[in-house]
This record gives structure tokens, sequence and C-alpha cells, in this order.
């Protein structure tokens, strides 16, 4: 978004001036609260805020045009918190609720939306934390595999699902040519840490405690307690996110079977994807990796769209 | 109006909005339902269960769309892509109209996610009637406009809410998806007379109707779709049909989400109102 006016126009007699207003109006909205969770006193010019807000909204026989301001700010903070902390319990619980918080209100504030829809929310959270080690220290690198394993469920959930290859077109096609496409809505994913069973535990968790209890403050309760799922020791993992029947899945790969599926999803052929797996891997292991693969409908056709590295 | 070229000249009585706590008792029961409406945006999607399920109620229900995101009323041109997975669902749902709202919530590109009030000018009313019509245009269905619930007024308005609304809608020639607990709720936060706004509004284009639960604070009142229908929002309704004939008529509840039953019983006493409208007319 671009840097709002100095004053929001008094006169709205142009679409120019409607876009002015709403870049004001807008700023004002998606500001970070402050530390009482209330619209900030201060402008980013340094203006009291109660000021700016009478400039363009009209106060009531009840509220300021500050406290009017203030429903929209904290509406757009709990609306949008709510939706990481739906998106994100495995972050939620390894950081716990003081450091996820500030980290979610770091990243909204850096990395607003720019989707119609709240699905995306969290597409770019993984290369924040990255470039913002200091926000999750000491976790960073537990914390980039868990966003990365927990958008990659976004991604299986309601990614595309192109027409499967069938077992005849590929024997039509020798090994030595033939390149195959991955499913648009299958992660593959090397981690340090075994984080699908991790965020596999922390639901677990938060769904027992949502059945044990109906109270008001059930979801108060399960933030503070969220964090008491062990933290993951490292273990070399190697896991494909995705959906069978429209289900999600995840599913852990042989190392040998991550580096074929990771060729394949990079454009190499299925001659040069299967040297990938090494000397050690047998024929017949491979066979029956592909006779899996293909079951679960995971090639397809190699499109155009290019796939991020696995790892 | 029960059927006019708003709401593909359809008379659809009396639908609940299709929720996931839902999903499985209709799916499984199969209840008897006059239709329901979708929220756009969550089947606007490539692939994955959200599209399977729409196909299961496809195939027994009649779907309306609902949207939340084209922002009409934002400066920002109509986003072509957006527009395009629009179509497609409308394709998909072959839904006769479909409705969003009076509002903006994006600027440059950035999405706020909420139903922002408008500064209610003529320059804001052209530029969205000329973003109605475009999309409308686009899509080709008919298109209907939710008037929101506000929280805010603004200096630089130069008329009332229901004046825009007017302006606009005669502007696009579009139809209204007047929402009746959205004007109470207004009328109570910006102290108005919301008898006033129905009675003011071009009758004959309202394609559909909303009513909802609220929630009352000390100094406002929130639009929050987690209660019942109170009965000033009941009475407002009873006033909007007989000034505006009856039309497709929709329960929201968004939070809190009671049993299919509990929702759908709730909306049927929509019916009340309407057969006292229907007498009134005779």
């Amino acid at each position: 978004m671009k840097r709002p006016p100095k004053h929001a126009p008094a006169r709205i007699d142009s679409t120019a001036g409607l876009r002015l207003f709403q870049r004001m109006m807008a700023a004002a909205v998606v500001r970070p609260l402050d530390g009482d969770d209330n619209l900030q006193k201060t402008w980013i010019d340094g203006r009291p805020m109660g000021e700016v807000a009478a400039e363009f909204i009209k106060p009531n026989d009840r509220l300021t045009s500050f406290e009017r301001l203030e429903l929209y700010n904290k509406m757009y903070w709990y609306r949008l918190f709510d939706a990481i902390r739906d998106d994100c319990p495995g972050l939620q619980a390894a950081l716990g609720e003081d450091a996820f918080t500030r980290l979610a209100q770091a990243y909204l504030a850096a990395c607003p939306s720019r989707s119609f829809t709240l699905r995306n929310l969290c597409s770019r959270l993984e290369a924040f934390i990255r470039a913002n080690p200091r926000l999750t220290a000491p976790r960073t690198a537990l914390a980039v595999e868990i966003a990365r394993f927990e958008w990659a469920q976004t991604v299986a959930f309601d990614g595309e699902a192109l027409p499967v290859v069938s077992a005849a077109s590929l024997a039509r096609t020798p090994p030595a040519r033939l390149r195959l496409g991955l499913q648009p809505y299958v992660t593959l994913l090397e981690l340090r840490h075994p984080v699908d069973t991790y965020v596999m535990s922390v639901k677990r968790r938060d769904a027992m405690r949502s059945e044990a209890s109906n109270t008001p403050d059930s979801k108060v309760v399960h933030r503070r307690t969220a964090r008491r799922a062990s933290l993951p020791r490292p273990a070399r993992t190697f896991v494909a996110v995705h959906r069978l029947d429209n289900r999600l899945f995840y599913k852990r790969l042989e190392p040998g079977a991550f580096r074929i599926l990771d060729a394949l999803a990079r454009g190499a052929t299925l001659a040069r994807a299967v040297a990938a797996a090494g000397p050690r891997v047998k024929p017949a292991q491979v066979q029956a990796w592909f006779t899996t693969w293909m079951a679960l409908g995971w090639f397809c056709a190699r499109g155009n769209k290019r796939r991020p590295r696995a790892s | 109006m029960p059927a006019n070229r708003f709401n593909g000249n359809t008379d659809y009585g009396i639908g609940i909005g299709l929720r996931v706590p839902h999903y499985s008792h209709i799916l499984s029961k199969k209840p008897v339902v006059d239709w329901f409406e979708i929220i756009s945006e969550n089947f606007m999607v490539e692939g994955g269960r959200p599209l399977e399920l729409l196909d299961r109620i496809l195939e027994q229900y009649r779907v309306v769309q609902h949207g939340v995101s084209m922002y009409f009323g934002s400066a920002d041109k109509p986003d072509r892509t957006h527009m395009r997975r629009l179509k497609n669902l409308v394709k998909r749902t072959k839904t006769p109209w479909l409705s969003d709202h009076l509002c903006w919530g994006s600027v440059d590109g950035t999405y706020t996610h909420d139903l922002l009030p408008m500064p209610y000018t003529f320059a804001s009313a052209r530029r969205t009637a000329e973003k109605i019509k475009q999309v409308r245009d686009f899509v080709e269905v008919p298109i209907c406009v939710e008037n929101v619930s506000s929280y805010a007024e603004f200096h630089a308005s130069e008329m009332t809410e229901w004046e825009f609304l007017s302006e606009v809608v005669e502007l696009a020639d579009c139809g209204i998806l007047l929402d009746v607990n959205n004007i109470y709720v207004s009328s109570k936060n910006h102290s108005f007379n919301p008898y006033d706004y129905v009675d003011n509004i071009p009758h004959h284009r309202v394609g559909q109707m909303h009513v909802a639960g609220h929630t009352k604070f000390e100094k406002y009142i929130l639009d929050t779709h987690d209660h019942p229908v109170l009965d000033p929002v009941w009475k407002l309704y009873a006033h909007a049909t007989r000034v505006c004939g009856v039309s497709a008529t929709l329960l929201e509840w968004d939070d809190k989400i009671p049993s299919f039953d509990e929702v759908h019983n709730e909306a049927l006493k929509a019916n009340e109102f309407i057969d006292g409208a229907k007498k009134a007319v005779v």
C-alpha cells in the first residue's frame, strides 16, 4: 500500500480523491495496535491520532472519531490474528503465545494481505521468518520448518489437481526422455525435525481440549497450554504433504524416494531422477515406490509452472 | 418483487447460509431447504474438498453466490484474475444472480478483509456503479449490491446512506440485496430512522433480503451474526416485505453456529412476516 496522504481529502469529487481517502483510512485500519491492544495514540507523522481521525470521521453523541476508527482497527487485527492462529497451530505451540503474537504482528505489519482470500495469508510467512530470525530465536530453524509444513497443508487442501498421467502413456516414452510433473497440491519437504508428527500431536491435543471444554474461556486456556506438546528433537525427515480422496495426508519418504521425486519435480528425466536415488537403492524398491506414487495420482504431465526446490 | 430481472426472475423463498458445521447434516439427512447461499470466495479455489463438497450440494440444492471481496467501492480497478475465478464459479453453480457489498476494503492491492463504509459522495457513487457494471458484464449474471452495517460516518459524505445506495443502483442499473439487520444496526450507530431508509430506496430493485442477529454494546451495536434475529429487525423485515414485495430471503448465522435445525427454523420465521405482507397486498 502506498504511503497515505498527509491529510484525508475534505471533498471527494473524483476517483483520485476516493483513492487518497481510502489510503488514509486503510493505513489507519491496518496500523498495529498499541501494547494495550488499542489504536495507537499517535499518527505516523507524530500528530495525535484523535486529531487525525477527526479530520475525516464524524464523531457521534456516544463515540469520538478516534473511538469509531478504533473499532475498525481492532476488528482488523482480531480477524487476522484469528486467521493466522487457525492456519498455524504448530508454530503457535512451538513458539508459545507471546512470541507467536509478536511474530504474527510483525509479519502482518510487514506483509499485509495481497489476496482476496485469507487462505493465502501465510504464503510469505516462511520467508519472513528466515529474514527476521530474532523474532523466533532460538527456535528459528524449527519455526521455518513448521511454517513450511503448515503452508504445505493449505496447498494440499485446495490446490489444483491436474490430469493424472496413465501407466500406458509412461510406457510409451523412454526413461531417458520422459519428464513427469508432480501434482501442484503435493509438497515435498526435506526437514531437520519431524515436524509432521509434532504438528499432528498439537492438533490432537487441541481437538481433545476442544472436546473436553466448551466454556467461554476454553480458547484462552487452550492457547496458554498449547506449548506443552514436546518440541521435536532433530531428526532428518523426508515427507510429502498431499491429499487423497480430498483428505490431507503426510507421507514419510525414504531418502532415495525423496531424491527421485525432488529431481522429477525440478524437471529431470525419469532416468536421471532414478539415478539421483543413488547406487544403493535397488530397482525393485524404485518400482515399488513408483507403483505407490502412481496409485496416489501424484504424477501429471509436466506443465509450464515451475516448482520451487523442495529443500 | 418476488421475481425480477435482478434475481434472474426467480422466486427462491427462504434460504440459509451453507456453513461448515452443517455439511455432514446436510449431506446425510438431505433436509428440505429452499436454497443455500454460499460465500463465493470459499469456493474460488483450484480443487480439493471445497469443490467436491460444492458439487455434492449442487446435485440436490439451489445455490446463490454471495461475495465478500469484490469491493465495488474501492478506487482500484476490478481484478481480472478475480473476475475470471468468479465467472468460473458462476458457471459451476449456475447462480441466477450474485451479490456482494456496497463497500470498499482494499487499496493499491492491499486487502483489509473488512467491509468498510463508503464516503457517500456523487463521485464515489459514479466510480462504484462503473465497477458494478464492469463486473456484471464480465460474469454475465445480474448483480445485487448489499448495504453494509457501519460504525463510522465521514465528513466528506454528501448524502445519506440510502440516497447513496439509490444513486449507485440507478447508475449501475443493478439490484439491491437489502440487509434489514444492517439497516437496523447502522440506524442505531448513526441515529437515523431505519424506516426512512427502507421507504426511500427503489423498491423495484430489491432482489433479495438478509436477516441476521446482532449484539448490543453500551455505545454501539455490532453486526455479529451470532444470535437469532431480534424483534426490531423482524419488524423492519415485515415492513420491507410490505413495501418492496416478498423477496428471496436469507438468514445469516456465521458465529456460534447452532444446529442446522435451529438455524433453519429461525430462518423459517420469516414466513410469518411474508404471509402478513401477502395478505396486505390482497
